[in-house]
C-alpha cells in the first residue's frame, strides 16, 4: 500500500522515522515514530503508557543503537527496574552500559511552596545533562502532567511545557510524552495542544467481562499510517500490537503441494493435496472427526520435518495426544523433537482480538510451516460476525504472506448434506472440506466432500470415511440409480449389486452359448447346401458337354451332305441356321 | 508545634543552611537572591548561611535535591527539608515555608 501510493507521484521526501521495536506498531506507523519529534501517548491508568515508553527506549538501546533517557514523574527508578524485570528487561544493566539513564523527578505538593515567578529551567538542565551524559537519541517523559499536581501556577506551567517541547525538538531527540486521558479533552491537561506531530491513544476496555487493549494512531503529521484501532497485548514478553499490515492481496503464492495426511483425500484434491500457504477449513457436524483430520495433517507435516503449531480451544494437549493414539497417530515424538507444539486455552479466557494477537505472536515466534486452529467456531462464538471476519482476514493475510498453511476446523450444526457452512468467513477459505453425518437404515455414517478448492481440479465425489485404528480411511460410497448408500447399507447394496452382476454375466454367457450353437447349425446347413449344389453343378456340366458334342457331330454331318448335293451356298446357309435354332429349342 | 521548634532553634543558636538553586543570572534569580537575603537579615540575622548553586555550572546537582524549577530555595537545616519555588517575592509565604513563622 505504501509503495503503491508512493510510486505514482513525484519523488517524495520521506519523513525520517525512529522504529519503536514494538511488534506491530512499526508496521502500523510504517516505520516508527517521527524521528527528532515528540509523540504523545495517551491512555488511562493501567493502559500501558509506561511500558510503551520503556519498550521504546529498550529497543532503541539494544536494537537500534540509540541510547535513551527515561524521566519518570511517578515511579521511582527502583520500581521501574523491578516492574519491567519480569518482561526480561534489565534496566540496571542498560544503565551500567550507558545505554539508558533514568531520572526520577519527584513532584509532591506537600513539601512545595510557591511564591512568585519561576520557570522549569532546572528540568531542562537535568534533562539536557542526562541526554549529554549518554548521548541519548530518545527521551521518554512519563507522565509530565504530574507537574500540574505539584504546581499551582498553571499559566507558567503551560508556557514552560510549550517551551519544553520546542526544546526537545531543538535537541533533535525523538521523544515520547505520556499523558492521562481526560474527560473533555484528550489529555487531562490538554497536552495535545502542544504536541501535534504524532498522537497515539491506548485504550483498555472491558466488554462482557473480557478485557481488550486497543491502540490507535490518532494523528501522525506528514506520514501515512493505519487509522484503525488495533488490539495489543501486554504479556511476559512485553508489548505487541496485532500487525495488520495492509498487505491486502499482494502476497505471492506457492504452487507447491503438501499432503493432507489422508491419502485418498489427496487424491480427491487433484491427486496432490493442498497448496502450501493456502487456508483450509474442515467443517463438520459434531463427532465427525474434525480434530482427527487436523491432527492427520499435522502428523504428515511433522513427518516431512515441518514445524507445526496446533491451537486447541477444546482439548488439552495431553488429551489430544491420548485420543490420537487411538487412531494410530503418535504425537509424542513430534512434541519431543520440538516440531509440534500444542497450545490449549479456553476461548473465554480472552476476547477474540486478544486470542488473535496471541496466535499471531506465537506464530511469529515459532515460524511454523503449518498452523491448525481447532476449532475456529469457539472464536466465532465470542465475537460478532463482522469482527471475526475482520480479524480473520488479518490473520489469514499474515499467514499467507508468510506461506504458512493453515487448517481451521469448524463446527456446523446443519444436518443437511451439501449445505455450505453457515459462515461469513467461508469466502476467506481456499479449500473447504465438509464432513457430514449421514443417518440411514438405523446407523450413522460419515461422508466427506470437497466443497471448494481454489486453483485445482478437485473431486466432486462424496466419499465415505471411517476413522480406524490406523488413521482416517476413505471409501467410495455406493452411488447408483437406487440412491446413495453408506456403511452397512453400502455393503448390502454392493452385495446385491454383485449378485445382480453375476446373474447378468450368467445370462450373457448363456446367450453366447446359444449363439454359438446357432452358428454351428447354420454352418452345417450351409455345408449341406454347398454339397447339394456341387453335385447338381457337376451333373449339369456333364449334360452341357454331352449336348455340345452332339451339336458338333450334327454340324459336321450337315456340311458333308451339302458338299455332296452341291447346293446353293446361300440357301444352304439359311437351312443350317434354321436347323440350329430347332435344335436349341429342343434342348 | 512550630512555635516550640522555632524557639528551640533560636535558643540553641541553630544554624540555618539555605540553598538557592538558580540557572544563570536571570532577573528571576537575582530577584530571588535579593529577596532571600533581605528576609534572612530581618528574621535570621547571624544564624543563616546561603549557598547559591548555579545549575548551568553544576547540572548534576539538580537531581540530588529534586530540583525541576528555578529558582528553588531549599532549607537543608534545620530538618525537615523544605522547598520554596519562585522568586520569593511574597515574604509571608517564604517565612511560612521556611518555618520561621507559624503557618496560618
Amino acid at each position: 500500500m505504501y509503495d503503491t501510493e508512493q510510486s505514482p507521484g513525484p519523488a517524495r521526501i520521506e519523513l525520517p522515522k525512529s522504529p519503536t521495536g514494538i511488534q506491530g506498531l512499526d508496521e502500523i506507523t510504517l516505520g516508527g515514530l517521527p524521528k527528532g519529534r515528540t509523540t504523545l501517548v495517551v491512555g488511562r491508568a493501567g493502559s500501558g503508557k509506561t511500558l510503551f515508553g520503556i519498550e521504546f527506549l529498550v529497543h532503541g538501546a539494544l536494537d537500534f543503537g540509540e541510547p535513551g533517557v527515561f524521566v519518570s514523574f511517578e515511579e521511582t527508578p527502583g520500581d521501574l527496574v523491578s516492574n519491567v524485570a519480569s518482561l526480561g528487561y534489565d534496566l540496571n544493566d542498560l544503565q551500567e552500559r550507558n545505554l539508558l539513564a533514568i531520572d526520577h523527578v519527584e513532584v509532591s505538593r506537600s513539601d512545595l511552596i510557591e511564591t512568585g515567578e519561576f520557570d522549569l529551567e532546572a528540568l531542562f538542565i537535568r534533562l539536557g545533562y542526562a541526554i549529554d551524559s549518554i548521548g541519548a537519541k530518545r527521551v521518554v517523559l512519563d507522565t509530565i502532567e504530574s507537574l500540574f499536581s505539584g504546581l499551582t501556577n498553571t499559566g507558567i506551567l503551560r508556557a514552560e511545557l510549550r517551551r519544553l517541547f520546542f526544546w526537545l525538538k531543538d535537541r533533535g531527540v525523538t521523544a515520547v510524552v505520556t499523558g492521562e486521558s481526560g474527560e473533555a479533552t484528550m489529555t487531562r491537561h490538554g497536552l495535545e495542544e502542544y504536541i501535534s506531530d504524532c498522537v497515539i491513544l491506548l485504550d483498555h476496555r472491558v466488554d462482557d467481562q473480557i478485557s481488550t487493549r486497543r491502540l490507535r494512531v490518532v494523528k501522525y503529521r506528514g506520514s501515512v499510517h493505519g487509522t484503525n484501532e488495533y488490539p495489543f497485548l501486554i504479556d511476559e514478553t512485553g508489548f505487541s500490537v496485532l500487525p495488520i499490515t495492509s498487505t491486502g492481496l499482494t502476497h505471492t503464492v506457492s504452487s507447491e503441494r503438501i499432503s493432507s495426511g489422508v491419502e485418498r483425500l489427496d487424491t480427491m484434491l487433484d491427486g496432490e493435496g493442498f497448496y502450501r500457504g493456502s487456508t483450509i477449513m474442515v467443517a463438520g457436524t459434531p463427532g465427525t472427526g474434525k480434530t482427527s483430520f487436523g491432527v492427520s495433517f499435522v502428523h504428515a507435516a511433522c513427518l516431512r520435518g515441518e514445524k507445526c503449531l496446533y491451537f486447541s480451544f477444546e482439548e488439552s494437549p495431553d488429551q489430544i495426544v491420548r485420543n490420537m493414539r487411538s487412531i494410530g497417530i503418535d504425537l509424542v515424538p513430534h512434541i519431543e523433537s520440538g516440531l509440534l507444539e500444542i497450545n490449549s486455552s479456553r476461548p473465554t479466557m480472552y476476547g477474540l482480538e486478544m486470542h488473535l494477537v496471541m496466535l499471531l505472536k506465537q506464530i511469529r515466534e515459532r515460524q511454523p510451516g503449518v498452523v491448525v486452529i481447532d476449532p475456529l467456531t469457539d472464536l466465532i462464538a465470542i465475537s460478532s460476525p463482522k469482527d471475526i471476519k475482520v480479524m480473520l482476514t488479518r490473520l489469514i493475510d499474515y499467514l499467507k504472506t508468510n506461506r504458512i498453511t493453515a487448517l481451521f476446523t469448524h463446527l456446523i450444526h446443519t444436518r443437511e448434506m451439501l449445505a455450505p457452512p453457515d459462515l461469513t468467513v467461508s469466502s476467506l477459505i481456499d479449500t473447504l472440506i465438509q464432513l457430514q453425518d449421514i443417518e440411514s437404515a438405523g446407523e450413522r455414517n460419515h461422508g466427506l466432500y470437497v466443497l471448494k478448492s481454489r486453483g485445482m481440479e478437485h473431486s466432486n465425489q462424496i466419499r465415505e470415511y471411517r476413522i480406524t485404528d490406523s488413521g482416517i480411511e476413505l471409501i467410495d460410497v455406493y452411488a447408483g440409480p437406487a440412491g446413495m448408500f453408506m456403511g452397512t447399507a453400502r455393503l448390502v447394496q454392493e452385495a446385491k449389486e454383485q449378485a445382480e452382476a453375476e446373474a447378468r454375466a450368467e445370462a450373457i454367457a448363456s446367450r453366447q452359448r446359444e449363439l454359438e450353437r446357432e452358428r454351428s447349425i447354420m454352418g452345417a446347413r450351409i455345408a449341406l447346401l454347398q454339397d447339394e449344389f456341387a453335385s447338381r453343378e457337376e451333373e449339369l456340366q456333364r449334360m452341357i458337354e454331352a449336348e455340345s458334342r452332339r451339336q458338333r457331330t450334327s454340324d459336321a454331318g450337315t456340311r458333308a451332305i451339302e458338299r455332296l448335293r452341291k447346293a446353293d451356298a446361300a440357301d444352304g446357309d439359311k437351312k443350317v441356321q434354321a436347323t440350329r435354332g430347332e435344335a436349341g429349342v429342343e434342348r | 508545634m512550630t512555635n516550640t521548634q522555632k524557639t528551640a532553634g533560636e535558643e540553641n543558636g541553630e544554624k540555618w543552611i539555605l540553598r538557592l538553586y538558580v540557572a544563570g543570572q536571570t532577573p528571576k534569580s537575582l530577584a530571588a537572591f535579593a529577596n532571600l537575603k533581605r528576609i534572612c537579615e530581618e528574621h535570621l540575622a547571624g544564624r543563616y548561611e546561603i549557598e547559591v548553586i548555579d545549575l548551568l555550572e553544576h547540572p548534576q546537582l539538580a537531581r540530588g535535591d529534586q530540583i525541576f524549577a528555578v529558582p528553588t530555595l531549599v532549607r537543608k537545616l534545620p530538618p525537615p527539608l523544605r522547598k520554596i519555588i519562585g522568586d520569593l517575592s511574597n515574604t509571608e509565604k517564604v517565612l511560612v515555608g521556611l518555618d520561621v513563622k507559624p503557618r496560618s
